[in-house]
């Protein structure tokens, strides 16, 4: 717990000295720390953490992304993208949160920086279509090809049908959407 | 002058050595392999969505379907990042049971991965061998739980149901059979010309590119980085067992084959540890409201059969805040990123796949090798397609 | 077999379809291919604690080319739909369809966006095998109805059906 404290007193530092115009809000939540920057910002914030060797908040766990359409954070920005790092070192976690805009949300990509971030790039822009700028290739990953839209925006329906058999029979059932 | 030209070869989705429907296009020169590219998503099934669809309690199935070599790994993740949402605090005893269970749960993924991995490499009779063994394990599935495979048996602030009397019989018997049959794979794998021949320098990637590219689980260790969330971050009460975490050298499959046979032995020390000084108590936490009253006190108590009630129909308000809880899984770090608005249904349930991420190294460690290679390395990432695609 | 030394220089009678239906019956040769957690408890029945074998059917076709039964383990995804549709197509005729588990039979838990609600809908199934996932006895049981089924057709009818099939 200390170690953590302490660790988060040194992100803070770190934010504050070289990002202080970038740090929108901050957030602990259950002991997790988390920052909202500027979309703008996201990639310099990444690549100096990088290189950090101090923080050593190398090794990205995961990307991913939230839809807050019918909410009263939608104000903010509707689509929240979530980088989620973590130190091998001091085993403590940091989240970075970008909020973006309802219409044509797009961020710069990370996939240079971490090989790995490629494909969880991709699943966001399948999912919840978010675009990644410079992202070697944003295609379809999950979804069938047929499939327009992105599955995972609060504005797609689940689109389940009414259970019932068929018999093999050729009878359409009623799809609710 | 003879023009070179390369052939692109189409594999899967209906292969026998893709472990079920992963599809890889590959751009061949005679049998070198120059690009390799993983096409997933033939068993997408939309689970995060689904789940966000369901009250708390209701999704916990779900999150059995997908890695369904290892459900009680899924449940596990799960219940914990509700229980850190929720700020519940749960009994010894259940910490131990849940250790107990996931430890088993990671044997029998391995199993099952040994005996795919063999087989595709020809060695025909390890499936048999392996799945002797993990009968034993769905034994005390079945014991626990009544069903074999997707038990659900870990639930939000406890388990399911008491641990049956006859447990400790059918745990014995898992410790008995396992190492057993674990010198039957040694004696025929790994003085196994053949098998070595395929696995050794096979599938090979650095400590450094393991980083960059997010691995985790077997794969990271199996290139030296010596980073365990068991360790790193304890979670169920991990730092209560005496255990080691095996780590390989150049990170090829031959070494992440003995890193998991070892992993396999620590987690039958972990087993044996939990189940010598399994705490007694009660099976499931006292939050009223929130977690489901005993089902005894369900038959014979008002409130507690007025909680049940609520709880199955109606759910429970939760706090607003996302939170993130990632577990060592059989396959890697397998986390949980639940955001909440503060209604009873989930707002977002990310699922942070390790097999997903562990195979976007597969480009990586098959070009410029030849194409039998391709093979191995996927059998040696361990994926499980339901996590891949969820 | 022996049954030479015990018949000899006779004829045994039996009809057409007694007989086709027997070889079918006998030598069934599954299509080995697994979609989701139903497939490891596929593969448990071909393992030795309950091993298929006892029925005559422990080769598993890579190819669907050289099998006739399909075991549909799993739940088929809108994006493996047309896949599925073209291994059945390729399989040679005589074929039965069995559908394993919930999700193949019509759609299991999950009713959403991505998964085809029954694989009945885009292939004739024979058999349903219903559990999440079924104990392997099920699978057996399953198989096991649809030997009795065979035992039932008549050549005859089979053909029209497979012209209707195929067209
Ligand atoms: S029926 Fe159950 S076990 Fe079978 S594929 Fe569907 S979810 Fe998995």
């Amino acid at each position: 717990m200390e170690q953590t404290s302490l660790m988060t007193e040194k992100i803070r530092d770190f934010f504050s000295s070289r990002f202080a115009d970038a740090v929108i809000s901050e957030d602990n939540f259950r002991d997790q720390q988390s920052f909202y920057v500027k979309p703008e910002a996201i990639f310099d914030i990444c690549q100096t953490l990088l290189n950090d060797a101090e923080l050593d908040l190398k090794y990205l766990s995961d990307i991913t992304s939230l839809d807050w359409l019918g909410d009263e954070e939608a104000e903010k920005g509707r689509f929240e993208v979530v980088y989620n790092l973590y130190s091998l070192t001091h085993h403590n976690r940091l989240f970075l949160k970008v909020r973006l805009q309802e219409d044509n949300p797009r961020i710069r990509t990370v996939s240079d920086l971490w090989a790995g971030a490629n494909c969880m790039e991709r699943e966001v822009w399948d999912l919840m279509g978010i675009d990644f700028e410079g992202h070697p290739d944003m295609t379809k990953v999950l979804t069938a090809d047929e499939l327009d839209g992105h599955p995972l925006r609060k504005d797609f329906p689940l689109t389940w049908e009414q259970p019932k058999f068929t018999w093999n029979k050729d009878d359409p059932p009623e799809v609710i959407k | 002058m003879t023009e070179q030209k390369t052939v692109t070869v189409n594999m899967g989705p209906q292969h026998p050595s893709t472990h079920g429907v992963l599809r890889v296009v590959l751009e061949l020169d005679g049998e070198t392999v120059i690009k390799a590219t993983p096409v997933v998503g033939y068993l997408h099934t939309g689970i995060e969505k689904t789940m966000e669809n369901k009250l708390y309690y209701k999704a916990i199935p779900c999150t059995d379907r997908m890695d369904y070599l290892a459900p009680m790994s899924n449940n596990l993740g799960y219940c914990l990042a509700v229980e850190k949402l929720m700020g519940i605090e749960v009994p010894e005893k259940v910490k131990w049971a849940r250790v107990l269970l996931t430890e088993l749960t990671r044997i029998k993924s391995h199993l099952v991965w040994l005996g795919t991995h063999a087989l595709d490499l020809g060695a025909m009779s390890m499936l048999l061998y392996t799945f002797r063994e993990r009968e034993s394990i769905i034994d005390v599935y079945e014991a626990v739980s009544g069903q074999r495979m997707m038990s659900t048996y870990i639930r939000i602030g406890g388990l399911a149901k008491e641990l049956p009397k006859d447990f400790d019989k059918w745990v014995r018997k898992v410790l008995k059979q396992v190492p057993q049959g674990m010198q039957d794979y040694i004696d025929l794998l790994s003085g196994n010309q053949i098998f070595i021949n395929r696995t050794k320098g096979v599938a090979v990637i650095s400590a450094e590119d393991a980083l960059n590219y997010s691995l985790s689980g077997p794969m990271l260790r199996g290139s030296g980085i010596k980073h365990d969330l068991r360790k790193a971050s304890p979670y169920s009460g991990y730092e209560n067992f005496d255990f080691e975490i095996p780590v390989g050298r150049i990170g090829d499959a031959w070494d992440r084959y003995l890193l998991r046979l070892e992993e396999m032995r620590q987690s039958l020390r972990i087993v044996q540890q939990a189940l010598d000084g399994m705490p007694e108590g009660p099976y499931r936490a006292h939050v009223p409201g929130v977690v489901l009253p005993p089902k005894e006190d369900v038959l014979y108590k008002m409130e507690s059969m007025i909680h049940h009630f609520k709880i199955i129909t109606e759910g429970f308000e939760t706090p607003r805040g996302a939170v993130y809880q990632a577990i060592e899984a059989p396959k890697g770090e397998l986390g949980y990123y639940i955001s909440s608005d503060g209604s009873n249904k989930p707002h977002r349930v990310r699922v942070r796949p390790p097999s997903y991420i562990n195979l976007g190294a597969l480009p990586k460690m098959v070009e410029g090798r030849l194409l039998s290679d391709v093979i191995c390395a996927i059998g040696t990432i361990d994926i499980v397609l339901g996590e891949v695609d969820r | 077999m022996g049954l030479e030394e015990k018949i000899p220089d006779s004829i045994i009678l039996t009809t057409v379809d007694k007989m086709a239906n027997w070889a079918h019956k006998r030598s069934m040769w599954p299509l080995g291919f697994g979609l989701a957690c139903c497939a490891i408890e596929m593969m448990s029945t071909f393992a030795p604690h309950f091993d298929l074998a006892r029925f005559g059917m422990e080769v598993m076709r890579p190819s669907p080319r050289q099998a006739d039964l399909m075991i549909v383990a799993g739940r088929v995804s809108m994006k493996m739909a047309p896949v599925v549709k073209t291994l059945y197509e390729q399989m040679p005729n005589p074929k039965w369809v069995l559908s394993m588990g919930a999700c193949a039979s019509c759609g299991g838990v999950f009713n959403n966006y991505a998964i085809v609600q029954g694989v009945d809908r885009i292939i004739p199934v024979d058999v349903y095998v219903p559990g999440c996932p079924p104990r392997p006895e099920q699978l057996i049981d399953g198989i096991l109805k649809l030997y009795e089924q065979i035992e039932k057709e008549s050549v005859k009818d089979k053909r029209e059906e497979w012209g209707r099939r195929i067209g």
